[in-house]
């Protein structure tokens, strides 16, 4: 069969080198999208060079304030085991390369942690602290995860609603709801619910939803919801002024002009803009969440990264609490960058700039 | 043919005379009002903003006036009254002091059957008498203050008795003028529990003897006090805590943690934000980078774990409160945020006209930046202002009530919630109230900071 070239077709943008064709959008990944637009745009590439050079000085940074912080800390890690004496002591700093001066110990610390190895911990015994980690993040991923998810659908929801409802009832009551989610730190919203999931239980006899501990489905679902909701409660406010500054834009005027349907206008146009704001905050909002989720942890007895992170400041586990805190780090500066990739891909507007 | 406009009227060549003879041309007609009193007039009308500035003017007088007219000490610990909810009964009749108890039975308790009380139930002794159950093996007593469900529930074993035969028991462990519900379960050849139980409910009555009124100065020393008189506890609005320390002077204590943390760490994060976001605005170029690049890495540090980390670092020594090192902690974390926004500021009031002018006029770099350029940034630097408060406050709690803030027996609203949240079942007014006091201080913050965005800064006005 052959195929007819339109004669009207656009020419090729001249930025355009050596593309494989195009491959209809609905069978790409978003990564795959991201990543394809990265190698197709020039300005992309270097963008996305700087950025990630900028993490790593940034992750950098971070490793040497930490292995300062630490090395200021009174005491000493050997310090925990009493009653021994001058030559096991020395053995120990030995072992654990603390008899070294700060400068050689800071560029070891380093080249093990380009390495991937943070080491091994103080407290438990021939324990790495790679294995802690390895162990203990997916779960407060997990739970990260799904309360962005939580605070991200909810916000955007609850935020297009209000502005729809603007000054009425169900805007009212959804403001009302907002103001107390960003006014009641999440401990309290995590004893609540608590309180009223035993509550539940009891009324019906049965257990709906386990009160704490981690496991299934079932135990993510409240800690979710509860660290999710001080952010669910500011990403909705964001929406809601983002979508009422485009309601009264142009392009929607246009739109109610030529005559579409106020769902599409809605979906196509008010809310694909609208939620731009809401993308931008996104990395900073994934970053609180994973690390403000050691209340929530607490509370609900999860065996994640930041319960044990307080568990090794409180036994001053110097290579956990250094590399839990690198790792953290490094894992919050990526998000933001990707997050800030993804925005580019979504809004083309900011490519150009 | 009809006038083009329905209120049109004939025009005269005297409507085209000049006026500008008039005396008024120059007058005013309404009072010149400056950027600030305009801004107040704003929040006036906007009676949120406005409850919330009394409910902090409020807060501020409870944290330090509160303190002057109830001067009881927030570590002091009341054993007799111990997780007391507010209001709770005070009275307490005085007996003699505790006698030994050999098992038998009062007049007026010595008949029954089952599971029985001995002798008047009080908060010194609850004696409880039993008879034999001639087909059991022994019997285990519990005591619960839930009542007994369908015997799946007994609550604490307090004691076993290896035979069934009658017997008593006298109860002594950490009584409280409640209810209590008292079950002997029989139990089989292997001492497990069989389905036999019986089950006792026990209004406990508050006792106190003449030495423990003495000791603890509840009368004046002149008073007479016989057995059988009616004593008063010392009083507490608000009910006692889980060491029996007195909740309104701790909430008071923790109002004045809270908010010495929640105000003066924001206060002295913003100005040095300022101090060096007008720095770098200013200088420009290479310095600006170098600068708004460490700015960058201190914003990019992950917040909650540097905090714990330098509160560790600073080290809280004994007897210290631990105030100082969250103070300086928040400080040194905080203040990239306003660095950043005063330095666009400044960028952007670099480039406005009225500064061009001034420099014409010869005005110095120091004039420059303390009179044109800090004022303009004034009404950004105090609306952050208002928004940092609730944060630094939330973070002082986050901290305190994972155990890494305030030092024991500081009280902060924050370890208080967290003492609280033990026995929430149980004593619920241990978390309520300091969780409530948290949420209303930071509500207040967060409304007044919305009212102040709105009246002092029209950019920055959200669509309400």
């Amino acid at each position: 069969m052959v195929t007819v070239r339109r004669r009207d077709a656009a020419p090729e943008p001249p930025w355009v080198h050596g593309v494989s064709p195009a491959v209809p959008p609905a069978q790409i990944s978003v990564i795959e999208a991201v990543f394809r637009e990265i190698l197709r745009n020039n300005t992309m590439w270097q963008y996305t060079l700087k950025r990630l050079i900028q993490g790593i000085t940034t992750v950098w940074f971070i490793a040497t304030a930490t292995f300062l912080a630490m090395h200021n800390v009174p005491g000493d890690p050997l310090s925990a085991e009493r009653g021994t004496s001058e030559a096991i002591r020395a053995n120990l700093a030995a072992r654990y390369g603390l008899d070294k001066p700060l400068a050689e110990q800071y560029f070891i610390y380093l080249g093990n942690f380009v390495k991937g190895d943070f080491g091994i911990s103080f407290t438990q015994q021939n324990r790495q602290v790679n294995d802690i980690i390895r162990e203990h993040f997916p779960v407060s991923a997990t739970l990260g995860v799904l309360a962005v998810i939580f605070a991200a659908l909810g916000g955007v929801l609850w935020g297009a609603l209000t502005a729809l409802y603007r000054n009425r009832l169900p805007d009212t009551i959804i403001m009302f709801m907002v103001i107390l989610g960003i006014s009641v730190p999440s401990f309290v919203f995590a004893a609540l619910g608590q309180l009223t999931l035993v509550n539940l239980n009891a009324l019906f006899g049965i257990s709906l939803l386990p009160v704490a501990g981690w496991g299934t489905v079932s135990h993510m679902l409240l800690p979710a919801l509860v660290l999710g909701m001080g952010t669910m409660a500011y990403l909705t406010r964001l929406m809601r002024s983002s979508m009422l500054e485009i309601i009264h834009s142009d392009y929607v005027r246009t739109a109610k002009a030529k005559g579409l349907p106020a769902a599409r206008i809605f979906s196509r146009h008010q809310l694909r803009n609208a939620i731009l704001p809401v993308i931008t905050v996104l990395g900073p909002a994934i970053a609180a969440i994973t690390t403000g989720g050691f209340v929530v942890e607490l509370v609900f007895a999860i065996p994640g990264l930041g319960r044990y992170f307080v568990q090794a400041v409180q036994q001053l586990d110097y290579t956990v609490i250094m590399g839990t805190t690198v790792f953290y780090g490094a894992f919050l500066v990526f998000m933001v960058i990707v997050v800030d990739l993804l925005y580019g891909w979504i809004d083309p507007r900011v490519r150009l700039q | 043919m009809t006038a083009p406009f329905s209120n049109s009227q004939v025009l005269t060549p005297a409507d085209f005379a000049l006026i500008t003879q008039g005396a008024d041309v120059h007058g005013l007609s309404r009072p010149s009002q400056s950027y600030w009193q305009d801004a107040w007039a704003r929040l006036k009308k906007n009676r949120r903003a406005i409850v919330s500035l009394w409910l902090i003017v409020g807060l501020l007088a409870f944290a330090l006036l509160g303190p002057l007219l109830w001067q009881i000490d927030p570590a002091r610990q009341d054993i007799d009254q111990i997780s007391q909810a507010p209001g709770a009964e005070r009275s307490a009749s005085i007996v003699a002091p505790y006698e030994f108890w050999g098992g038998e039975a009062l007049s007026g308790f010595d008949n029954g059957t089952g599971l029985r009380l001995g002798a008047q139930a009080n908060s010194q002794a609850v004696r409880l008498l039993w008879e034999a159950a001639p087909d059991a093996d022994g019997f285990r007593l519990y005591r619960n203050i839930f009542p007994v469900d369908g015997g799946l529930a007994f609550g604490l074993p307090i004691a076993e008795f290896p035979n069934s035969l009658a017997g008593f028991y006298e109860d002594r462990l950490d009584l409280r003028p409640d209810t209590y519900f008292y079950s002997l379960v029989t139990l089989d050849a292997q001492g497990a529990l069989t389905t036999e139980y019986q089950t006792l409910e026990v209004p406990v009555h508050r006792v106190i003897t003449v030495d423990e009124v003495r000791t603890r100065a509840l009368v004046s020393a002149a008073a007479e006090l016989a057995v059988g008189n009616e004593v008063f506890l010392a009083l507490h609005p608000l009910g006692t805590d889980y060491l029996g320390r007195d909740m309104l002077s701790r909430l008071m204590a923790g109002a004045r943690v809270s908010l010495f943390i929640g105000i003066v760490a924001p206060f002295l994060f913003v100005l040095l934000g300022v101090a060096y976001g007008a720095t770098a605005g200013f200088l420009g170029g290479r310095v600006d980078q170098l600068m708004m690049r460490f700015a960058d890495f201190v914003v990019a540090l992950p917040f909650l774990l540097f905090m714990i980390l330098f509160q560790v670092v600073f080290g809280i020594g004994p007897g210290e409160s631990g105030i100082v090192p969250m103070l300086v902690a928040l400080v040194v974390l905080s203040w990239p945020s306003t660095a950043r926004l005063v330095r666009g500021q400044i960028l952007q009031i670099r480039q406005e006209a009225y500064i061009s002018a001034s420099r014409l006029l010869g005005a110095r770099s120091s004039y420059l930046v303390w009179r044109h350029m800090i004022p303009n940034t004034m009404g950004v630097i105090l609306v952050t202002l208002t928004f940092a408060v609730p944060s630094a406050i939330f973070t002082e709690a986050f901290l305190s009530f994972i155990g890494m803030g305030v030092a024991p027996p500081t009280a902060s609203w924050g370890s208080m919630s967290n003492e609280g949240l033990a026995t929430m079942l149980t004593h619920p007014h241990e978390l309520i109230f300091p969780a409530l006091l948290i949420s209303i201080t930071v509500l207040a913050f967060n409304l007044l900071g919305d009212g102040l965005r709105d009246a002092l800064d029209a950019r920055m006005r959200s669509f309400e």
